[in-house]
């Protein structure tokens, strides 16, 4: 009997309509652990890195994480892995919501879709019923209209729907695939789903979950809520509203926006405006927020509140969660209202709320500076806003200067010429980044920001504050009950973090501490993203509930696989690894491994370059950030290191 | 009549946050062996959810009833429209609401009170948006006899097949070993 997971994926050849159902390996649970681990594997293993994202050779995996569908709070994660189009790496990202579990309960770990289909369908999954339907007449609805017309088509309120919209349809490199109140958004994993032909799925599924050691996977479950509660009733104090409590940043609840509106970037990623936030921006945004905002709500199996449901008078309701909320509202200089108001519209297109604002707004200002003139953009209108909704409207369509702009900043600016690339600055690897430019380098986030392979910082980061403490005795009020740490020194590593002076950035933490730092924070988000716990419970905030003493409990009375935090430290290196080895196939190389240019004003080029070496050294990596043959061996990746030998990737030299 | 203790979820919709947690601790307290298994479709606690129209209508199963009800009545409360099936606790014929995904035969809510007896059920154990609450009240009331659920199982066998159909196919059961 196989306990946490199901045991067998869905595979679906669209080119074919062929759909099997096929048991998978349990030794791949063991060393992979499932969700993303077992998909960078299957990606390793079937698609060769010659294969173009819109190939009917690239595939596209849905998959739950070992966890998700049992009670184990908050582990409702669906791993979406792909080839990106804008990257031309591989791409992953997450969702929440309901999706995981329930396709779980239909009795499926993953659905893996290969090949395209002549045209626009939708897969329903109910239990060991498996459809490829028409979905001809859902071609240009909203991705939240699908969902609807999908669960009244198929008379089943409770299937869980996930969907695109045009945006995905047209295969913009930002589209995103939206599932109630949760959407995977990075990377155009909704450009992939689009150019196969998939419009949506849909899922329903009535059968158990089985855990192995029943009594005490739920004493495990217990804590973990008991401990829920006890954060929710103990913010933590010296830090910012945002990073005092857990889940996903409470951008619904919150009301105090002085850190990011003050701390982030207007526009292009360009203005800081340190005396936004005032009482009048307060009182303002108050009533915007509390007007619109209809019912705080969670994900599956999970007490806390990161989404809302938000109704716009005049518009149809639509549910947010985190940073959206203000991407629009900031990069066309507006306020609040706006920015629930557009998110509607780009929420039912089905993009990306991170990259379409910064596109609009870089696109804006190419205009600005002549690069791009009335003839590129014919009957645009005067206001910001509204010039917003008419670039919105041209990209998801590709319509002229939309066609262009739908591949991202990077793309679009190898296309415009004219010196317009000096205006998509905040990519790292082609890809927008939050729109942040700070003072001093920090050592610990220019390594995250260079290494990370989500590229995506709020997908690496956690655990570790973002900045030091002023004052000694708060820093060691801190760590007094810090029991997340996995080894006692990350609380000396704090202690004797100051924000001025020797031990502060960009010298303190040492280098060697801050691949310890990193490895640490990228450990535990590796370790979510293949359980399909959120990171808004684990990896993301400050003193979390999961950590690396509890996960391995979870694993072994969960899934019955023998686990310790040995063995779990080593299982999230072998899938970091070979995710990074996926990437290092494609193509990427250290060259490629930098911040942008402006993300820091104080550059440090001969330490940046010794931090690089020595956090690749502490990987087992060489040079170029190709992993070594030993490190491969080491991790049970030899096959990984004889293929990357045989394509001459790893020179015969290296160990 | 005499007075009676009952035990009452107190459900406050304005809470729901709509996790659905105690669906999942529902159907895994009730497995056998206990927390062996997890499966919302075998929850005695469902939720009625339509999130975009912000409807979140948490019902615990009720009594078993052979026969499907005529009211088919619609409330429209602080303008979101409920069927009154979404209130209705019953498990009836006329939807697959609190019915064994496999058997088809009824669920029911029990408060949690079997082995280990719960001091509350478990759903509001699990409820941490305090949507779910724990009381007991006194009301006059005949006593009744509490049926096993072996009974409200049985009573179903007996509804859909006979009383003699079931009588055979146990009098067989007993006769295999």
């Amino acid at each position: 009997m196989r306990y946490a997971e199901t045991g067998y994926n869905l595979e679906i050849d669209l080119s074919r309509g062929n759909i099997e159902r096929v048991e998978t390996d349990p030794k791949w649970t063991e060393l992979y652990l499932g969700g993303l681990g077992t998909n960078a594997k299957i990606l390793w293993d079937r698609v060769p890195p010659e294969t173009e994202p819109f190939s009917p050779d690239n595939l596209l995996i849905f998959s739950t994480g070992l966890l998700c569908g049992t009670p184990a709070v908050g582990s409702n994660r669906t791993i979406v892995s792909t080839f990106s189009p804008q990257t031309q790496l591989m791409a992953y990202s997450m969702m929440g919501g309901f999706f995981a579990p329930e396709l779980k309960y239909a009795g499926y770990d993953k659905v893996i879709f290969r090949g395209k289909s002549p045209n626009l369908v939708y897969v329903w999954i109910n239990n060991a019923k498996v459809e490829i339907r028409d979905a001809s007449h859902l071609r240009g609805k909203g991705a939240v209209e699908t969902q609807e017309l999908i669960r009244k088509e198929l008379k089943d309120p409770n299937a869980q729907v996930a969907a695109i919209g045009l945006a995905g349809e047209n295969r913009v490199f930002y589209a995103s695939i939206e599932q109630g109140r949760s959407s995977a958004s990075r990377q155009g994993i909704g450009a992939v789903m689009g150019d196969k032909g998939l419009k949506a799925i849909a899922v329903r599924g009535t059968k158990d979950i089985n855990v192995a050691r029943p009594t005490e996977f739920l004493e495990l479950c217990n804590e973990v809520l008991k401990y829920i509660q006890w954060r929710n009733e103990n913010p933590i104090k010296n830090v910012e509203p945002i990073f005092q409590g857990l889940g996903s940043p409470q951008e619904m609840a919150i009301i105090d926006e002085k850190w990011h509106t003050t701390g982030f970037m207007w526009g292009n990623a360009r203005t800081r405006r340190k005396d936004f936030w005032n009482k009048e921006a307060e009182e303002q945004w108050k009533q915007t927020q509390e007007s619109v905002r209809t019912r705080l709500i969670s994900c599956y199996n999970c007490p806390m509140k990161c989404g809302a449901l938000i109704s716009v008078p005049g518009i149809s309701n639509y549910m947010m969660k985190c940073y959206t909320k203000l991407t629009y509202t900031m990069a066309a200089m507006s306020d609040l209202e706006f920015g629930f108001r557009i998110a509607q519209r780009a929420t039912e297109y089905g993009v990306d709320g991170y990259s379409t604002p910064q596109v609009i707004a870089f696109a804006l200002e190419l205009y600005e500076a002549g690069i791009l003139t009335d003839q590129d953009m014919p009957g645009m209108p005067t206001g910001t806003e509204e010039r917003f909704y008419w670039l919105l409207d041209r990209i998801v369509r590709r319509e002229g200067i939309g066609d262009v702009l739908a591949n991202g900043t990077h793309w679009a600016a190898k296309a415009i010429g004219k010196g317009a690339e000096a205006y998509a600055h905040n990519n790292i690897k082609k890809h927008e980044q939050l729109p942040l430019k700070l003072g001093m380098l920090n050592p610990v986030y220019f390594l995250m920001y260079c290494t990370g392979e989500k590229i995506n910082i709020t997908q690496i980061e956690g655990q570790f504050p973002q900045e030091p403490f002023a004052a000694k005795e708060q820093r060691e009020e801190f760590v007094k009950d810090w029991l997340q740490v996995p080894d006692e020194k990350f609380k000396q590593y704090f202690l004797d973090w100051d924000p001025r002076g020797e031990h502060s950035n960009p010298y303190y933490p040492t280098i060697q501490a801050t691949c310890e730092i990193v490895d640490w924070m990228e450990r535990m988000h590796y370790i979510d993203d293949a359980l399909g716990v959120c990171a808004g419970l684990s990896s993301f905030p400050l003193k979390p509930p999961y950590h690396m003493h509890n996960y391995p409990s979870f694993i072994s009375s969960g899934a019955g696989i023998a686990m310790d935090e040995a063995g779990l430290t080593q299982v999230a290196r072998r899938n970091r690894t070979l995710i990074r080895a996926v990437n290092i196939r494609k193509g990427m190389r250290r060259a490629d491994e930098k911040p942008p240019e402006d993300h820091w004003r104080k550059r440090f080029p001969e330490l940046e370059e010794k931090l690089l070496d020595e956090y690749y050294k502490f990987k087992g990596w060489d040079h170029q950030g190709i992993p070594t043959k030993a490190s491969l061996r080491e991790l049970d990746l030899a096959y990984v290191a004889d293929d990357l030998e045989q394509r001459g990737i790893i020179r015969n030299e290296q160990g | 009549m005499s007075k009676v203790k009952k035990k009452v979820i107190k459900i406050d919709l304005e809470k729901c946050n709509g996790c659905r947690a105690c669906e999942v601790i529902c159907s895994a307290f009730h497995a056998k062996p206990q927390y062996s298994s997890n499966n919302p479709a075998r929850s005695r606690i469902r939720i009625v959810r339509d999130p975009l129209r912000d409807i979140y209508l948490p019902v615990y199963a009720g009594e078993y009833t052979k026969a499907e009800c005529s009211g088919k009545d619609k409330y429209v409360i602080e303008g979101k429209e409920y069927s009154e099936c979404d209130f209705c606790r019953a498990s009836c014929p006329s939807r697959d609401l609190f019915k064994e995904p496999d058997s088809g035969l009824p669920l029911k809510c029990d408060m949690c009170e079997d082995d280990p007896e719960q001091k509350e059920p478990m759903c509001v154990q699990w409820c941490l948006s305090d949507c779910l609450t724990y009381e007991e009240i006194e009301e006059e009331a005949e006593e009744k006899i509490k049926l096993e659920d072996v009974e409200i199982g049985l009573e179903s066998l007996v509804d859909k097949y006979g009383f003699q159909k079931v009588m055979d196919a146990a009098a067989r059961m007993t006769k295999k070993d």
